[in-house]
């Protein structure tokens, strides 16, 4: 009578979204490497992965730096009835996912696995895996789903080579990279990069996250897994600069940069600061020929989740009228804990034609699945 | 208001939780060393099924550095955001007075206390023996 309903009962949503919906941010797993990453590695990699394991940019852990808050940093009720790791059966998250929701567009955004990883050579084999993975196990299956080109970023060259080889695959809608770096992403070491992906006609996709050495605050370790999550704001404040100050975008002027999981209410404020700061020092930096906000406006979008939750809702409204509605992307991160349900992300009534972009055409437009 | 006949005592033993359907409406019930609680299955953030949430104590602080860990198994923790209902009052740790999980009562009734016309028992057969759980909806 009292079922073990944390793994073994199916759990749907049960609040029926009635528009369709673009979700940018859907993680995705393996079952298991062995079976489902290694048939597109070579006998080299898999014998030096069971060998070595995956060594990542980073001190001594061997998971991720902060542990999560809860397990696997995934929903409780997202463990697949078949067993297995949270978003990692396509039929699970069809029916507790994608179809509830209706969910129109599904970006898929694989994290913890071959990016950051210090062998670059290991690194590049396990990103093209992951991408052929992608495609065998979800985007061929669910034509909802779209994949994401994941790129040994640390490696701009074998970066560039892996973005040429899918170039114009209709599988794959972005290039992802990860927000901890080894290098703040403006540098040029990155832009071979950014080169190869306009080239592509392929935006690029940064998610929090990632190996890159350094800590994510600008003032050493924290102590606490939710100075990491907060950290992800400075974190990305710190690479946007970096693209902007740099000039990445007066060099590459048709990139479109997708920031995701960062939080998106801190943009105004670094406007303002960038644009000030700009009037004032533009000489030093005279390829930057356009004040930094109007960059940022042209450039950069943001996924939405983890919303921002005002105790005011109607200061929501004004955050992003400053950013621009046609900015943000709706985003749920299913099947992480910080889920934003569809139904309950958007606090207050708004528009309808703000109400479709804010969900649904802002991503479709970007992406070039509005024709 | 009325009520229903939702199981027996047996059914949901101490540190057990247990969901039912009453008018459409999904409602846990949990069994706190026997005392009975049921809340609506709708986490007031967001949704999400609190059934299937973990169910934690309460950690309390009076400076850092300092733990108090009580209320062991009260305290129900939902299964997305990590939100902290307590299950007595349905109140949320952190918003109390704000963000709250709506409560239905439940009592335990002996069989010769159901009086026929007060209590639905569409939900649960009544014939066998025992001690009754009804929730007033």
């Amino acid at each position: 009578m009292n079922v073990d309903i944390l793994t073994h009962e199916k759990s749907i949503s049960k609040t029926r979204a009635r528009m369709a919906i673009a979700d940018c941010d859907i993680h995705p797993s393996p079952k298991s490497v062995e079976i489902e990453i290694f048939p597109f590695l070579s006998k080299r990699w898999q014998e030096y992965m069971k060998t070595y394991g995956v060594i990542y940019r980073q001190g001594f852990p061997t998971g991720p730096a902060f542990p999560k808050g809860q397990p696997n940093a995934a929903r409780r009720d997202s463990y697949p009835t078949s067993g297995g790791k949270p978003g990692s059966d396509l039929a699970f998250m069809q029916s507790q996912h994608l179809g509830p929701n209706n969910i129109q567009l599904g970006v898929l955004n694989p994290l913890q696995c071959a990016q950051g990883v210090q062998n670059q050579d290991f690194s590049a084999a396990y990103c093209n895996a992951v991408n052929q993975w992608q495609i065998e196990q979800w985007t061929s299956k669910d034509h909802r789903l779209k994949a994401s080109l994941m790129v040994p970023y640390e490696d701009p060259l074998a970066s560039v080579k892996e973005i040429e080889k899918w170039a114009g695959n209709e599988h794959f809608i972005q290039v992802l990279l990860l927000s901890r770096t080894a290098e703040p992403l403006g540098q040029r070491k990155y832009w071979p990069i950014y080169d190869a992906a306009c080239r592509a006609g392929l935006p690029v996709a940064v998610h929090a996250f990632g190996y890159g050495g350094a800590p994510v605050t600008g003032g050493g370790w924290p102590s606490f897994y939710i100075e990491e999550m907060v950290g992800h704001a400075q974190n990305t404040q710190s690479l946007l600069t970096s693209m902007v100050i740099e000039g990445v975008f007066e060099k590459f002027p048709t990139l479109k940069l997708i920031l995701i999981e960062a939080g998106f209410a801190w943009l105004p404020a670094l406007s303002w600061r960038l644009d000030k700061l700009w009037d004032r020092m533009r000489d030093e930096i005279p390829h930057v020929s356009r004040p930094p906000s109007q960059l940022i406006r042209e450039h950069v979008w943001l996924t939405t989740q983890p919303m921002e939750e005002p105790e005011e809702t109607n200061q929501l409204l004004d955050t992003i009228e400053w950013i621009g509605w046609e900015n943000l992307l709706f985003a749920t991160d299913y099947p992480h804990w910080d889920y934003d349900d569809p139904s309950r992300a958007m606090p207050i009534k708004i528009g309808k034609q703000q109400k479709e972009g804010f969900f649904l055409n802002n991503a479709l437009k970007l992406y070039g699945l509005d024709q | 208001m009325p009520k229903y006949v939702i199981g027996t005592v047996e059914q949901i033993p101490p540190g057990n939780r247990k969901l039912v359907e009453i008018r459409g409406r999904q409602i846990a019930i949990f069994n706190l060393n026997g005392d009975f609680f049921g809340i609506l299955d709708r986490c007031p953030h967001q949704g999400a099924s609190l059934c299937r949430g973990q169910i934690v104590g309460l950690v309390e602080s009076e400076e850092p550095g300092e733990y108090k860990f009580s209320r062991q198994n009260e305290i129900i923790r939902c299964p997305w955001h990590g939100w902290e209902f307590d299950i007595r009052t349905g109140r949320s740790r952190c918003e109390p007075n704000k963000i709250r999980a709506t409560q239905y009562p439940v009592t335990v009734n002996d069989k010769d206390q159901l009086t026929d016309g007060e209590y639905i028992t569409e939900t649960f057969d009544v014939d066998v023996e025992g001690q009754f759980l009804v929730i007033t909806v």
